[in-house]
């Protein structure tokens, strides 16, 4: 090896270790919203570190086709960062998880290819990891449209549950497996493609049995998957940034998985599984219950109760981003605090479609983020609340899952809304959450029903405490 | 021919970035979890190393349009997340400095 070239080894190394120490700085920074911005900043310049470093320490045999990928990238990039809703957001992150995933599989594939066509031996350590690489890029790019489809409408968000769906995917592993052994054992395109048709089939059988309110998990699990999908790509190319990053990511997927499905109070086969809330209750718990009284208001009931309370909590859940009703929510909040009520939201950590999603919502509508509480937080204050205001919430709010142990949703940690003075519930109707039960709150005396349209509601509340 | 050396020094690197990222993101409030999502789709982009390696060593026309798309792929994640990242974070305001 030349001096020149060990020189340029080095200096790509050392730049790496500048870009990880970036990478995780950035990260740490993520620890509180007043300094996440610049945490942003600095992840994104440690992947201009990576970028300069790998461009300056290889020489790069040809620049059109590569420029093409970054001109066209950037731009598909850029225009949807610009563009999406943020009631969109788990649709972005689901596609750029596939994208992810399959730039990783891409890359496998073009290493396979040059190693084959300059015949060298292929170290099976080498083999193997090409092949996790497209094997778990490829699910995750699958699975990601189907989640992407799903979240957006275009595929049914129900379970679909197509029969004897686990014994194919223990076929599909199998094969897996087998073209893994067959590639390592006799290298070629052929084990590799077969590898690939598998996992892509895969990916979609996966996903499509999973319901639409279990997406948080999935979405969580495939940017896991990305990430460790980048990193195998690094065991593959002997690349240690490529290691480092995409294990950064896989473990913040991971994490954010845990977190989602101790809150769903399910494990994560149960979800993975799939075909949760399709009549799984018929006759426990909750069949039966729907003829019960409830007590239904008027929003110029909800007014006077919202304008003389001392203390609010909103509890915000998907049905307030489907309403798009965070905007009036707000000036709600901001009229109850100018008369000297205290206003704090309750969020739920699966509330939305994605870990975090009811935050960012509401931040756009300019709720200050001092206000947002979470579960830990906020539980032991509804009993000293006098309003809670639910909002396109349900299984999370029922108190069933404290005390019915024949209710599927027991054990499951709940927002104690039950526990204020009083509770008002906005929906459109009786029907019943994901989970398939009805809503034990919506029955106690405390509890005061305005139907309607979330955006609606609000606006006639807010025209009325106006008045007050 | 198996390489243990260069498997050993990889498994190292990727067992101790697991345990720092297991304990840096632990410590992200609730609140950031969406941002955080967008964020690592933003970090998964560095795949865009590994692209521009197969780009750039690909002699034949197929390696080339191959590192092409990994590469166009990437810069969309990379571009994409850190911009639709910012957006997100520059929303997050406390009461006391919100715009009236």
């Amino acid at each position: 090896m030349t001096t020149e070239a060990l020189f340029n080894i080095d200096f790509t190394n050392a730049a790496y270790i500048v870009a990880a120490i970036l990478f995780i700085l950035g990260l740490k920074k993520l620890g509180s919203p007043a300094t996440a911005r610049n945490g942003n900043r600095l992840s994104a310049l440690a992947m201009l570190v990576a970028v300069l470093a790998t461009v300056i320490g290889n020489d790069i045999a040809s620049w059109e086709w590569i420029l093409g990928g970054v001109i066209v990238g950037s731009g598909i990039g850029a225009y949807s960062a610009r563009k999406v809703q943020m009631t969109s957001m788990p649709q972005l992150v689901a596609i750029f998880n596939g994208f992810g995933g399959a730039a990783s599989a891409v890359v496998a594939a073009a290493e396979l290819i040059h190693l084959i066509d300059t015949k060298v031996d292929i170290a099976e350590n080498v083999s193997i990891t090409i092949m996790a690489s497209v094997i778990i890029g490829s699910v995750t790019l699958t699975g990601s449209f189907i989640a992407f489809g799903k979240l957006q409408g275009f595929i049914p968000s129900r379970p679909l549950l197509i029969p004897i769906r686990n014994v194919i995917n223990v076929a599909l592993l199998i094969g897996l497996v087998a073209s893994t052994v067959w590639l390592v054992t006799d290298p070629s395109l052929t084990p590799f493609l077969i590898a690939a048709g598998i996992a892509l089939a895969l990916g979609i059988l996966v996903v499509v049995p999973i319901g639409g309110a279990d997406m948080p998990v999935v979405i969580a699990l495939l940017n896991s998957y990305s990430g460790i999908a980048g990193a195998a790509t690094g065991f593959a190319l002997g690349n240690t940034i490529l290691i480092i990053a995409g294990s950064l990511v896989g473990a913040s997927g991971l994490i954010l998985t845990r977190i989602m499905t101790k809150a769903m109070n399910r494990s994560l086969v149960n979800v993975m599984l799939g075909g949760f809330g399709v009549e799984d209750s018929t006759g426990v718990g909750g069949g039966g219950d729907d003829d019960r009284p409830v007590r239904s208001i008027q929003a110029e009931d909800a007014a006077t109760i919202l304008g003389y309370a001392q203390s609010v909590i909103f509890v915000p859940g998907y049905g307030l981003a489907v309403a798009q009703a965070q905007h009036q929510v707000r000036e709600l909040a901001d009229l109850l605090k100018d008369r000297g009520i205290s206003v704090r939201y309750a969020i739920h950590p699966v509330a939305g479609r994605m870990p975090g999603h009811m935050n960012v919502l509401l931040a756009e509508a300019n709720v200050p983020y001092d206000e947002l509480k979470d579960l830990d937080q906020i539980n032991s204050e509804f009993q000293r609340t006098d309003v809670a205001v639910v909002i396109g919430a349900n299984d999370v709010t029922n108190p069933a899952a404290r005390t019915d142990k024949s209710s599927p949703i027991y054990g499951m940690p709940i927002l104690n809304v039950d526990q204020a003075a009083s509770v008002i519930v906005m929906k459109r109707s009786m029907s019943t959450g994901f989970a398939g039960v009805q809503n034990e709150l919506f029955f106690l005396d405390r509890t005061m029903m305005l139907f309607g349209d979330a955006k609606d509601s609000v606006e006639k509340i807010l025209a009325e405490v106006k008045d007050l | 021919m198996f390489d243990a050396e260069a498997l050993i020094i990889a498994l190292t690197v990727f067992t101790l970035a697991i345990f720092v990222g297991y304990e840096v993101i632990t410590k992200v409030p609730p609140t950031l979890h969406t941002p955080l999502m967008s964020g690592s789709n933003a970090i998964s982009g560095i795949v865009i190393v590994g692209a521009l390696l197969v780009a750039g060593q690909a002699d034949g026309l197929l390696g080339q349009v191959l590192g092409a798309i990994a590469v166009g792929l990437a810069m969309i994640n990379v571009i994409g997340g850190f911009m639709v990242t910012d957006r997100m974070l520059k929303m997050f305001r406390r009461s006391d400095e919100r715009k009236s």
